[in-house]
């Protein structure tokens, strides 16, 4: 009965190519350093899965968004949980992205076939960092509301045109209720949009070419 | 030699896959549904007694305002709701007392009670009101709303069942 239903579903879905591509792949012999890609991924669905529900309770307006979180730590069970994970995990991410591009750097395996997956990891690393730069506001402590405030104004000191930078970034000449509204709806649905696209993209060029093998000593 | 409590490698590591996978969904799944459902297991009910006064302070025959605020909190919010009304003993029996409540029926106006023409008016819409809180004269619909559930402790304190905000 099971093996029926699950011959007609390969028969339409192709599930056995699909594991074959994902799961049973041939790899080269490789290491611990080789795993930071899928570590990395593991830590994007985390902090997706984590940010879901922390936006259960968080309310981005200047009146309610450090109390909203006073509650989640306090009031709700398993709050100071959910909310620690992805605390804790968006400072591992950019640890991990980066030490993953680091691996990549060393072993030289962004080069030909796959210069493409290299650059769309740079789109990666920089969507993660703003992940990190929209999400440290959120809280509307005196440290998110002053690093913001730093970080907008270097972004500002550009020659040029950066006073219209750190006005569209801020929503308006001062850090106001507009800017926590705009880094809420980057962090919540542009950037990860921007993420869940580029990841695809990625995955699709490391099943399409296979991973490197790691350089010899005559390479 | 299978004894009486063989089990097969293969079934052994079917169990322990199924047992591991067991502890680590019920670790996942149970704060994350607590998470969920957290405001629901909170016990939080919107009805209390709230005291007004000392029977000892209450005359008998003159109705007595009395005022209360209650705090509801829900979650980071914080909503204040005023409550007043007028407690009439009518004999020195600590169960024969009518409390009135100050809201008018008509558009929720605060009544006053006055004492030489022994009426509550409201101020909005000059609607009266009898001791006993009967419409007399006015818009409102119907008779103040009376507090029917109130009870005395043992130290003379009047208290009444407020079952809203």
């Amino acid at each position: 009965m099971w093996k029926k239903l699950y011959a007609w579903l390969d028969e339409r879905l192709g599930l056995n190519d699909l594991y074959k591509a994902t799961l049973d792949r041939p790899e080269p012999k490789g290491n611990w350093w080789n795993t930071l890609g899928s570590a990395s991924l593991f830590l994007f669905l985390l902090q997706g899965a984590t940010g879901i529900f922390l936006a259960v309770y968080y309310t981005p307006s200047p009146d309610h968004a450090y109390d909203s979180i006073q509650y989640i730590m306090t009031g709700v069970q398993f709050g100071w949980l959910i909310r620690g994970i992805h605390h804790w995990g968006a400072s591992l991410m950019v640890m991990v992205v980066f030490i993953h591009m680091l691996r990549v750097f060393i072993t030289a395996s962004y080069k030909y076939p796959r210069e493409l997956t290299w650059l769309v990891g740079i789109g990666l690393l920089l969507a993660t960092l703003g992940m990190g730069f929209t999400g440290y506001l959120l809280p509307w402590n005196q440290k998110s509301f002053w690093a913001t405030t730093v970080g907008t104004q270097i972004a500002g000191s550009v020659p040029f045109i950066g006073e219209f930078i750190l006005k569209a970034l801020r929503g308006g000449t001062d850090l106001s209720a507009l800017t926590l509204q705009r880094f809420f709806a980057a962090h919540i649905w542009m950037l990860p949009a921007v993420l869940a696209g580029l990841v695809g993209v990625h995955l699709f060029l490391i099943i399409k070419h296979g991973e490197s093998q790691f350089p010899a000593r005559e390479d | 030699m299978p004894g009486p409590h063989h089990i097969s490698r293969r079934d052994f590591v079917k169990l322990t896959t199924v047992a591991v996978g067991a502890a680590i969904g019920a670790v996942i799944g149970v704060p994350s549904v607590a998470f969920l459902i957290s405001p629901a297991l909170r016990a939080g009910s919107k009805d209390a007694w709230a005291p007004i006064g000392n029977l000892e302070d209450i005359p008998v025959g003159e109705p007595f305002a009395f005022s209360f605020t209650r705090t509801q909190v829900n979650g980071w919010e914080r909503t204040a709701t005023n409550f007043g009304g007028f407690v009439l003993r009518k004999s020195e029996d600590p169960a024969d007392i009518l409390i009135l409540s100050s809201r008018c029926t008509h558009l929720a106006c605060q009544v006053s009670w006055q004492a030489e023409s022994r009426v509550y008016v409201c101020p909005c819409h000059d609607a009266a009101f009898d001791v006993e809180g009967n419409v007399l004269d006015g818009p409102p619909p119907r008779p103040l709303d009376v507090y029917d559930e109130f009870q005395v402790d043992e130290g003379g304190n009047l208290l009444i069942h407020v079952k809203e905000g």
